[in-house]
């Protein structure tokens, strides 16, 4: 919305802009850094997704293709109002070159469309590509590819494929439950077209979906009392972190414990998964990024797994897939801007974009639209998506043991699916 | 016989509310202080049971009994020095300080704890459950109602059988003709919050025992709990459990319907008391 007084702060921010521009531009334009602009949640519910922020920036900045930028820095504190506000403080204020921004749907889309609105050219991660383009586009009537947004990571698709060829390697009777919230993943994963149900059905799994409830809900008696109705061996579903606790903790006190469950979102952090004692042992998800993923850094040439090493010795925690996907962004920032005759034109910049074929820390990344229906060729590259288990270590603690590379058979396996007992 | 279980487990559930509620009942019968920031109170307790556990060692219940004297002397603290200098005629600054409160103590843990999510070390017992005929109840939920009703015992002794208790309700009805017999207003409402953040600390066990928490989980809390306050009557702390069984069964016979009304179904229940008995189940007799 445009109020006189946001008009007339824009106004004056441009006009200075020119005034400045027209004085001092061309002296300060042979040194003068890129400036890139990074919008991410550092704080709020979704914090745990940028922990790796600094450590990631810090060494972007330390590499020889960092000393040319600048980057700012901006908390969307996990708000989408507060991630457009940021978003837009950073193109006005900042009149940064480009803007990264990085995880879930609730960050990527306010600030993709903010930057798309002030022809800046974005690139953005950490969210399925489904809930990126389709949540910023609306009626499907009107779909048409952006000028200046781009998006790199797997989509709904990638994650029911990556489950079923997990299911596929147990022996169950193929009753699969599903704890679908009522939120943005929830909704998408259970829609009766683009999400499980007709996949499942195509492959000969029967799906008791109890039907959307709200996150934060205390009590899973109905859910469990369906799943053990139905005699389900496998669960499914994305809930958030306590929700799945508050869930297998029941589930277990009240005698049900399927072969498998494959759960996205809830257990994708280390910590998330060690929160339930020994009960997370064998439970599956999908694995975007790990320190085993055959790939290495085009910034600094370390693989994965050195990324990973230097990441808990310099902070002392465990790697986190985020970690990657942060580093890849920078990667793909140092990258078009290197290929970019003039850093400051947002057109030439979008173009390098759209041309792009990285070879960086989480693959290949390329807008090929290879895997991708024709509507979002222009703006999506799908990164790998394979599958993984949760182990229990002897020592206390978890590792994540990848058990299907179906789709991906370059990311090596180190394991196969192993049944819950 | 899925109708008796989605029962008990609702009855359980409520046992959890009432606990969450207990402490806000205190609070708002002695002082009618809304305490917007009782949730993020709850996770402050949960965190500080979780570094007892991590530095000395304990085991969590063990920790709680530890934390409860700190958690006193915050609540004492808290109350005496900043919150008795918003209480008067106008409702709004306490509403307001414990609102700025509740902000302060999410990102303050944010600071300190970070935004992982958390939960207190679990044994056999998170898991275990006894049969009852046909039922499996999990000893955890069971031990959570237990301590709900031993905390609503033991505050209703508190209040009419000791000298405290009497100068609580002395103070509750009218604090200018009790400060005339001799009872500090001030410090009666220090030691009720210090009391109400004892409480607290049992529900952060129980709610750090179940599930994850993180620094932002509390607000989310404290709605369930506000709900049983008011169902109950305000200053009735049977009617505090009643208000918290109410909402906890009405979610899960909800859920059994359909898993899509679970917390609908509690704030229709919610909303149906209120129809029928405005000023909730047992009010006190004038307010």
């Amino acid at each position: 919305m445009i109020t006189r007084r946001s008009l007339l702060k824009g106004s004056a921010a441009t006009g200075l802009t020119v005034a400045a521009g027209g004085l001092a531009a061309p002296a300060i334009a042979q040194d003068a850094k890129i400036r890139l602009g990074y919008v991410s949640p550092q704080s709020g519910p979704l914090a745990a997704f940028s922990e790796a922020d600094q450590f990631i920036i810090d060494g972007f900045l330390g590499s020889d293709a960092g000393a040319n930028f600048e980057v700012i820095v901006k908390d969307s504190q996990s708000n989408p109002n507060r991630a457009a506000e940021v978003a837009k403080e950073l193109i006005l204020d900042d009149e940064i070159d480009m803007m990264l921004v990085s995880s879930t749907p609730e960050t990527t889309n306010p600030v993709a469309t903010t930057c798309e609105a002030e022809e800046i050219p974005v690139i953005s991660t950490v969210a399925p590509w489904q809930p990126w383009f389709i949540g910023q586009q609306g009626d499907p009537g009107t779909w048409e590819p952006f000028d200046y947004s781009f998006h790199f990571f797997w989509g709904l698709e990638d994650v029911i494929s990556v489950f079923t060829a997990m299911w596929n390697q147990l022996d169950t009777n193929k009753q699969v439950g599903a704890l679908f919230p009522n939120d943005g993943d929830g909704n998408a994963w259970g829609d009766p077209t683009v999400g499980f149900p007709p996949v499942l059905d195509a492959q000969g799994y029967a799906l008791t979906d109890t039907g959307r409830y709200q996150n934060l809900t205390d009590d899973f008696s109905a859910q469990i009392n369906a799943f053990k109705a139905a005699s389900t061996e496998i669960v499914t579903g994305v809930p958030i972190p306590p929700d799945f606790t508050t869930f297998w903790t029941q589930a277990k006190q009240q005698g049900f414990t399927p072969k498998a469950a494959s759960i996205g979102k809830a257990i994708l952090f280390p910590q998330a998964v060690e929160a339930l004692g020994d009960q997370g042992h064998n439970l599956s998800s999908e694995v975007w990024w790990s320190p085993n993923h055959p790939f290495n850094s085009s910034l600094s040439g370390q693989s994965a797994g050195e990324l990973a090493q230097a990441y808990s010795a310099a902070t002392g925690r465990q790697w986190t897939q985020p970690i990657g996907f942060v580093h890849a962004l920078f990667e793909m920032a140092a990258d078009v801007m290197g290929r970019t005759g003039d850093t400051g034109d947002a057109d030439a910049v979008a173009e390098a974009i759209a041309a792009s074929q990285v070879e960086s820390i989480v693959g290949r990344i390329a807008f090929d639209g290879a895997g991708l229906p024709p509507f979002a060729a222009r703006n999506v590259a799908k990164t790998p998506l394979v599958g993984g288990q949760w182990r229990l270590k002897d020592s206390g603690g978890y590792d994540l043991v990848i058990v299907d590379n179906s789709d991906h058979p370059d990311v090596p396996t180190g394991g196969t699916m192993e049944p819950i007992l | 016989m899925i109708w008796v279980d989605t029962v008990a487990q609702g009855i359980l559930l409520g046992g959890l509310y009432a606990l969450f509620a207990a402490g806000l009942s205190l609070v708002f019968g002695i002082m009618r202080l809304v305490n917007l920031a009782h949730g993020d109170l709850i996770v402050v307790g949960a965190y500080l049971i979780l570094l007892l556990v991590t530095l000395l060692g304990l085991p969590p219940f063990l920790a709680a009994l530890v934390a409860m004297p700190l958690m006193f002397a915050l609540g004492w603290g808290l109350q005496k020095f900043l919150l008795n200098r918003t209480l008067g005629d106008d409702i709004l600054p306490p509403l307001l300080v414990t609102f700025g409160l509740s902000i302060v103590f999410q990102n303050a843990l944010l600071e300190g704890f970070s935004a992982d999510s958390q939960r207190l070390p679990t044994d056999a017992l998170t898991t275990a459950s006894v049969a009852i005929g046909p039922l499996n109840l999990g000893v955890m939920p069971l031990l959570t109602f237990a301590s709900a009703v031993a905390v609503i015992v033991g505050l209703n002794q508190l209040f009419y059988r000791t000298s405290l208790g009497r100068a609580f309700r002395a103070t509750s009805d009218d604090p200018v003709t009790a400060s005339l017999m001799g009872i500090k207003p001030a410090s009666i409402f220090a030691t009720a919050t210090g009391i109400a953040l004892i409480i607290v600390t049992i529900a952060a066990l129980y709610l750090g025992l179940r599930a994850n928490f993180d620094p932002n989980i509390g607000p989310a809390r404290l709605i369930y709990a506000f709900e049983a306050v008011i169902i109950g009557g305000l200053g009735s702390l049977w009617g505090t459990l009643l208000g918290g069984i109410i909402i906890g069964v009405a979610q899960t016979v909800g859920a059994a319907i359909n898993p899509e009304w679970q917390i609908l179904a509690g704030h229709l229940a919610f909303l149906a008391v209120l129809l029928v008995r405005p000023r909730g189940l047992f009010p006190r007799a004038n307010d």
